[in-house]
């Protein structure tokens, strides 16, 4: 077979299929003033259920945020809310959204405006303010839906003080909408919602073969929906045939990385405009990320979750998610995905924009290393801010970091 | 077998050429804009200086920034790989080397074999690397290789509490103005550079014995400061700045 048939083969089908759901999602919110129908932004690990129970169209300006990254607008855009006044160390996310607010500049022309705001600070503390600087801007109604930091445990109180929100928020939504809001559709929504997660856990569990029919940027791609439609059968209906596709990849042989030799987690958000140089770059190593926590984490508190009492159970698994739990409780999962995808070394990205995600990745490093004594690698960046990328201070540590792997040898892996 | 070295920093470069593990010689140059040029002319002039015909070299790897603008190496490798490598041929027993360069520093510890088993290098800020020393140098009016000496005779070195270049410089400046010691301000200044490559070696297992290498090992202010705060005796041999063309040339006698 040719190089090019090869490469062919390597792509994803569902991709077109998943970009044309995109662009209808982002057409019907553009239109959404001429539908009638209301348009909330929301946080990325928000509770967006209620919302698509009230047929309120969800638009996530961290989405959007990943768009700018990959458009490489993303430096120009922080430079504008720097000129406002934003500091350089605030999330690029927020900097770039911000700017793209006020200029109706950016990818597909600018979100369309919101009707309401849904703000939940499970992923990080600067939501808040990003969100309340939005409500100004805006003059719209602001949520904020505050979830306790998990250290190990989810406490009765925490619990409690949780769902009493979920009730605040049904009532934030019924004012806002001017409509009640049907517990019976809310049952429906949920089971969509568990559906789409356990897909989605299922298609990166695919990784899992060797050689993986996947990589962490492919993850990267088709996360989108998970993120945006939860809660829709469009995610049910898509996730199925990208899960069929793996498994026919799989059954096929179909290596996402040509001559897989190394396998290798990453962790924290991507780096949105290096995706192809990095996928690149560690492909010529004949290494496949096979795995991310930045992905998993869409699903990864679905343990939680009781389809037969999704408005209860939610508390929980919009409590306890990835980025909301203790560095111990972290590095549990991380471990588990080193064993789960038999990987050989972990690659860190230390990203300025996300303090959460990036605080205590030292002290992960060190307990994997502890562990399962593989090799790890720190790479430091902007998730969208591509001015703070240095392409050849991230080669020579990628180029080291796989002289290490190499010298150890494939399925080195782990102290297990 | 004769093989060569050719590490281009960002800036200098240094060449090594080795014969059956025993070093021939090494040089020292600038990089200047040009690192593909830099290269050839360090090599040829080495070649020239040893009275050898450059097609006697049998293998040559290159390294450093500009690794991939030689195009007349049979190979690249990181300068991580290649300071382990020279670190262990200069020295088998050392188990931690600390390279302090122009525009990074890096700490790696390696096994009995010589080979790297884990690193970490500064995030993009020119704190604790020769840039840094170079700008205060500036600032203060005094050769760079004067510095180490002049430190060592500083009674009461200078706070520098500020790690970033740019506002450590305005700090140098204030303290200048108040009329500090010269010299307690360079033995201030290496205190800083000490206590930043330390921090970021401490995220390591670090063994012993410590070996240090780059252009920075030649000054003896910023060895005695990280013996100190390592609480080890810190190694420097004569080849300190030239280790990773060394290491490269090492590696190159395994070349197929």
């Amino acid at each position: 077979m040719s190089q090019t048939d090869a490469e062919k083969k390597r792509k994803f089908r569902s991709a077109k299929r998943m970009r044309e759901i995109m662009t209808e999602y982002y057409i019907e919110a553009k239109t959404a003033d001429q539908t009638g129908k209301k348009v909330a932004w929301i946080t990325s690990g928000g509770p967006v259920e209620p919302l698509i129970v009230m047929d309120v169209i969800p638009v996530y300006p961290e989405n959007y945020g990943a768009m700018i990254g990959a458009s490489h607008m993303g430096g120009d855009l922080c430079a504008k809310a720097e000129a406002l006044g934003y500091s350089t160390d605030l999330c690029s996310y927020a900097r770039a959204d911000i700017a793209c607010a006020l200029e109706n500049g950016g990818p597909i022309g600018g979100l369309p405006k919101p009707d309401m705001l849904i703000c939940c600070n499970n992923i990080c503390g600067t939501v808040m303010k990003w969100y309340e600087v939005q409500a100004r801007l805006f003059n719209v109604p602001l949520f904020i839906f505050d979830t306790p930091f998990c250290h190990v445990d989810f406490a009765d109180e925490a619990r409690r003080y949780v769902r009493a929100q979920i009730d605040e928020y049904i009532s934030f939504l019924e004012g806002v909408c001017k409509k009640k809001f049907d517990f019976d559709r809310s049952m429906e929504v949920g089971r969509l919602s568990l559906k789409g997660q356990q897909l989605w856990q299922e298609v990166l569990d695919a990784a899992a073969h060797r050689p993986s029919p996947m990589t962490a940027f492919d993850a990267f791609f088709f996360l989108a929906l998970i993120v945006t439609l939860r809660g829709t059968d469009k995610v049910v209906n898509f996730y199925t045939e990208l899960l069929e596709e793996m498994k026919e990849r799989v059954s096929q042989g179909i290596s996402a990385v040509e001559n897989e030799r190394y396998r290798l987690l990453w962790d924290n958000l991507p780096v949105w405009y290096r995706l192809k140089w990095l996928s690149d770059t560690f492909a010529s190593h004949g290494a496949c990320l096979v795995a991310d926590t930045y992905t998993t984490a869409w699903c990864g508190s679905m343990k939680y979750i009781d389809e037969n009492d999704f408005i209860d159970s939610m508390a929980e698994a919009y409590t306890r998610i990835y980025l909301n739990i203790g560095v111990d409780e972290m590095a549990k999962t991380i471990f588990e995905m080193i064993d789960k995808y038999e990987v050989d070394g972990l690659v860190m990205h230390s990203n300025r924009s996300c303090k959460p995600y990036s605080f205590g990745q030292y002290d992960l490093m060190r307990m994997v290393q502890e562990k399962k004594g593989i090799p790890c690698m720190m790479l430091e960046s902007h998730m969208v801010d591509e001015r703070s990328f240095s392409e050849s201070q991230a080669l020579t540590r990628i180029d080291a970091f796989m002289e290490v792997i190499r010298k150890r040898g494939p399925g080195a892996g782990t102290a297990r | 077998m004769k093989t060569a070295g050719i590490d281009i920093g960002s800036i200098t470069t240094k060449a090594a050429i080795l014969e059956d593990g025993v070093i021939l010689g090494t040089r020292v140059g600038f990089t200047g804009y040009n690192a593909g040029l830099a290269g050839r002319k360090i090599f040829d002039d080495l070649t020239r200086e040893l009275g050898l015909k450059a097609s006697s070299i049998d293998r040559i790897v290159s390294t450093g920034y500009g690794r991939n603008s030689v195009e007349f190496a049979h190979k690249s490798m990181t300068e991580i790989i290649c300071h382990g490598a020279g670190a262990h041929f200069l020295d088998a027993n050392v188990r931690t080397v600390v390279d302090v360069g122009g525009q990074d520093s890096k700490a790696l510890i390696i096994d009995a074999t010589g080979k790297v088993t884990d690193f970490v290098m500064n995030d993009k800020c020119a704190a604790g690397t020769g840039r840094f020393l170079e700008v205060m140098a500036r600032a203060l009016e005094v050769n760079l290789d004067e510095f180490g000496e002049l430190s060592l005779q500083s009674g009461n070195p200078a706070k520098i509490s500020s790690i970033c270049t740019v506002f450590a410089e305005s700090e140098v400046i204030s303290l200048i103005s108040r009329g500090e010691q010269r010299e307690n301000i360079i033995a201030g200044i290496h205190d800083s550079v000490a206590s930043r490559v330390y921090a970021m070696a401490q995220r390591l297992a670090v063994d012993t014995p410590i070996m240090m290498t780059g252009g920075v090992a030649r000054n003896i202010g910023v060895v005695r400061a990280l013996e100190k705060r390592f609480g080890s005796p810190v190694k420097v041999t004569e080849y300190a700045q030239t280790n990773g063309a060394i290491g490269a040339a090492v590696l190159a006698c395994s070349l197929a």
